[in-house]
C-alpha cells in the first residue's frame, strides 16, 4: 500500500495501461511538454514520446474527432479535456461519432476512447469552467458514462475505462485532485458499471456521486449522532445505472434523497428518481426528493456560488424532515 | 507554398486494363444513381438520398489509385464514393432499402455507408465531421508506422466549416498521409459557393497552411486521377497532405427531395456538356484502348449488375425489430 493523490493515481493508471498496451495513447491540449494542467500526463511525455502523448491544437471537436478516427481503425486514445466544459466545443464529434456510428454502421466499428477531465463547480472558477455536463451527455445514445470521486478508483476505473471498447466518458472533479488515500501498489481494476454502497444502513437511501460524496459523508455524521442509520450509495456509473444496488437500498429502507450537483432540470438525479419510480414505486414511503445543483449559470461571486450546490446542513436538514414523515 | 495548376496534359501511361476499370466504374456510379432515382420514387427507399449523378471524374479518379488498405471517408453523397471503394453495388442497394443485409446492416441509410471490410470509414451526414476521422485514420497509419492513406471527400460549403481548417492545421503539423478532397460542385443546396466563401478559390486556402493546394479538372477522370496520383505518392512517402480543388457539378438537385429551382438552365447546361463519362469513352477510344462494342458491353454487365442488386435488395430480409438495440455497444457483435 501506498499513499498517493488523486491525479497520480490517474497517472498511475495511464502509465500502467500505456505500458502494457501500445495502442493506447493520450490526446489533448497540454498533455505533453506541459505534463497536463493538473499533472495528470506529467512525465508521460518523456516515456512515451511526440505521438503517444499528444499535444494538439486548441481545437476540441476536431482532436476529438481525430481520436474517433483513430479508435475505429484500432487505437485507444485517452483523450483529456483540460476542463471537461470545453468538449461542449466537441460535442458533435462525441454525440454523432462516439455515441452513434457504432449503431449506425451496423456494429462494424469498435470506438474504444476515454473522454476524461476535470469538471464541477471549483472554487469561483465562473460560469463556463464549473460545468456539470452529466446532464448534457447522458442523452447521447452509446456512450458510457462514469465518475469518480476517491484515489482509489480513479485509478482502477481508468484502467478499467481504458480497456472497455466502448466510449467512456469520464468525470473527475475540479476540486478533488489532490486528495490523499492509501491504495494497492499490486495492478487493480473497478468495475465501470457498478455502483459503491459507501455505508451500509438501514434508515435511507442518499445516492450521490463525484465530489458530493464527501457532502454526504459530513451529513452522515450529524445524522449518526441523532441516531439515524443513512445508506450511501456512490453510484460511480451515471450510465448506465445501477439500478441493482439501487432498488436493493429502496427496498431496504423505502425512502430516497438523491445528492448531486448536476443540475436539477434533467440531470442525472431526475433519471434516477424516474427509475426508482418505475421499477419500485410500491416500496417507496416518501417521494423521492433531489438536493441538486440549481438552474443557474455558476455565479463567480463567492457567497452567492455557495447557494448553487447542496452542502452537508442542506443534506441533513431533508433527510431529517424525510425521516419525520414516518410520525 | 506555391499554388500550382495541376498540367491536364500529361497522365501517367494507362494500359487497356486500368482504363476498362475505370470505365466500368464510372459506368457503375451513374447507372448505380439513376437506378436509385427510380427507386426512390418508385417507394422503395426513404428518407434524404442525395446523387452523385455529374461528380463520377472524382470517386473514380481518386479512389481507383488506391490499395484496398486505404482510407476513405465521404459525406451523406456517399453511394458512390463506396462503390468505387468496392462495396458491392448488392450491399449498398440493400443498406438503402433498409434491409439487414446492408453495408450497415439497415441501421444506417443513404447518409451512412460503411463497410470496415473495404475500409469505407462512412459516409456522415453532417457537415466537415468526416474530415477529423479521416484525420484519426492517417494518424494512426502514422503512429503504426504503416503506409496506409487517407483520403476524406466533402464538398464546397464544408471549407467554410472549423473542422475543415482544423484538420488542416493537424495534417500539416504532423505532416500525416492524407488527402483532402474537396468536390467543388458551386452549391450548398441553395447556397452558392461565391455568396458562402470570402475566398472563392479553396485550392488557394491550403496556403494558409503551408500545405499544397491544386485546381483540379473534376468532369475529367485522367485529370483527377493524376491528381490522385502525384498526392497519393505524397501521402505515402511520409511529405504531407494535399488539397485538391475538384471543379464539378452535380448535374441533379442537393438530394431527391429538392425542386431544384435556383439553378439557372444555362448553368446546368452548361455543365452538362462537360459530362465525365462521354469524355472518358473519347479518350479510352482515340488511344485505342477499347472498341466501342466493348464499352457497350460493359454498360450492359454493369447494369446487370445493378438490376441484380435491387432484386437482391427487394429479396433481403428486413433487420427483425427485436434487435433494435443490437450493435450500440462493442459487446454486441
Amino acid at each position: 500500500m501506498a499513499v498517493k493523490l488523486f491525479y497520480e493515481a490517474l497517472h498511475d493508471g495511464l502509465e500502467e495501461e500505456m505500458q502494457r498496451n501500445k495502442d493506447v495513447l493520450v490526446i489533448g491540449e497540454d498533455v505533453g511538454h506541459y505534463g497536463g494542467s493538473y499533472k495528470v500526463t506529467k512525465g508521460l511525455h518523456e516515456q512515451f514520446g511526440d505521438l503517444r502523448v499528444l499535444d494538439t491544437p486548441i481545437c476540441e471537436n476536431s482532436f476529438t474527432g481525430m481520436a474517433i478516427g483513430a479508435a475505429m481503425v484500432g487505437l485507444r486514445p485517452v483523450i483529456e479535456g483540460m476542463n471537461m466544459g470545453f468538449l461542449l466545443l466537441a460535442f458533435n464529434q462525441i454525440a454523432n461519432n462516439a455515441g452513434m456510428l457504432r449503431y449506425t454502421s451496423g456494429g462494424q466499428f469498435k470506438i474504444p476512447i476515454v473522454i476524461r477531465g476535470p469538471g464541477g463547480v471549483g472554487r469561483q472558477l465562473g460560469a463556463e469552467h464549473s460545468q456539470r455536463l452529466e446532464g448534457y451527455f447522458n442523452n447521447v445514445p452509446g456512450l458510457k458514462i462514469v465518475h469518480t470521486s476517491t484515489v482509489y478508483n480513479a485509478k482502477g476505473l481508468l484502467k478499467s475505462a481504458i480497456r472497455d471498447d466502448n466510449p467512456v466518458l469520464f468525470f473527475e472533479h475540479v476540486l478533488l485532485y489532490n486528495l490523499k488515500e492509501e491504495i494497492p501498489d499490486e495492478e487493480y481494476y473497478v468495475p465501470l458499471d457498478k455502483a459503491d454502497v459507501v455505508r451500509s444502513g438501514k434508515d435511507i437511501t442518499i445516492l450521490t456521486y463525484g465530489r458530493m460524496r464527501y457532502h454526504c459523508l459530513d451529513a452522515v455524521k450529524t445524522l449518526v449522532a441523532n441516531d439515524i442509520d443513512p445508506e450511501v450509495i456512490d453510484l460511480i456509473s451515471l450510465k448506465p445505472l445501477d439500478m441493482e444496488t439501487i432498488v436493493a437500498s429502496v427496498k431496504k429502507t423505502h425512502r430516497v434523497i438523491i445528492v448531486e450537483e448536476d443540475m436539477k432540470s434533467g440531470g442525472i438525479g431526475a433519471e434516477v428518481a424516474a427509475s426508482i419510480i418505475e421499477q419500485c414505486f410500491d416500496y417507496l414511503d416518501a417521494p423521492v426528493i433531489r438536493l441538486a445543483g440549481k438552474d443557474v449559470p455558476v455565479p463567480y461571486n463567492g457567497r452567492m456560488e455557495e447557494t448553487v450546490i447542496p452542502y452537508p446542513k442542506d443534506i441533513v436538514r431533508a433527510v431529517e424532515d424525510m425521516l419525520a414523515l414516518r410520525v | 507554398m506555391v499554388q500550382e495548376q495541376l498540367a491536364p496534359t500529361k497522365y501517367d501511361p494507362i494500359d487497356r486494363q486500368e482504363a476498362l476499370m475505370l470505365y466500368r466504374d464510372i459506368v457503375l456510379g451513374r447507372t448505380f444513381e439513376d437506378m436509385c432515382a427510380q427507386m426512390y420514387y418508385r417507394g422503395k427507399m426513404f428518407g434524404f438520398v442525395h446523387l452523385y449523378n455529374g461528380q463520377e471524374a472524382v470517386s473514380t479518379g481518386f479512389i481507383k489509385q488506391l490499395r484496398p488498405d486505404d482510407y476513405v471517408t465521404s459525406t451523406y453523397r456517399d453511394h458512390v464514393h463506396a462503390l468505387s471503394k468496392g462495396v458491392p453495388p448488392r450491399a449498398v442497394m440493400a443498406e438503402l432499402f433498409g434491409k439487414a443485409t446492408g453495408c450497415s446492416k439497415g441501421r444506417g441509410g443513404s447518409m451512412h455507408l460503411f463497410s470496415a471490410e473495404h475500409n469505407l470509414l462512412g459516409g456522415f451526414a453532417f457537415i466537415g465531421e468526416g474530415i477529423p476521422i479521416a484525420l484519426g485514420a492517417a494518424f494512426a497509419a502514422k503512429y503504426r508506422g504503416t503506409d496506409q492513406v487517407s483520403v476524406c471527400f466533402f464538398g464546397d460549403g464544408t471549407t467554410n466549416n472549423g473542422q475543415f481548417f482544423e484538420c488542416l492545421n493537424m495534417a500539416v503539423l504532423w505532416k500525416l498521409p492524407i488527402l483532402f478532397v474537396v468536390e467543388n460542385n458551386l452549391w450548398s443546396i441553395g447556397m452558392q459557393h461565391h455568396r458562402a466563401s470570402s475566398v472563392t478559390d479553396i485550392y488557394r486556402k491550403a496556403d494558409a497552411f503551408d500545405m499544397p493546394g491544386y485546381l483540379v479538372d473534376g468532369m475529367d477522370t485522367l485529370e483527377c486521377r493524376q491528381a490522385a496520383i502525384k498526392a497519393i505518392k505524397r501521402a505515402r512517402a511520409g511529405e504531407g497532405p494535399t488539397l485538391l480543388e475538384c471543379s464539378t457539378y452535380r448535374f441533379r438537385g442537393h438530394s431527391l427531395a429538392d425542386p431544384d429551382e435556383l439553378r439557372d438552365p444555362k448553368e446546368k447546361e452548361f455543365w452538362r456538356k462537360q459530362d465525365p463519362i462521354p469524355k472518358l469513352t473519347k479518350f479510352i477510344q482515340e488511344q485505342g484502348l477499347a472498341s466501342a462494342a466493348e464499352l457497350k458491353l460493359i454498360e450492359q454487365e454493369i447494369r446487370a449488375e445493378v438490376e441484380d442488386a435491387v432484386q437482391f435488395g427487394e429479396d433481403s430480409p428486413e433487420p427483425p425489430v427485436d434487435e433494435l438495440y443490437r450493435f450500440q455497444f462493442a459487446e454486441d457483435e
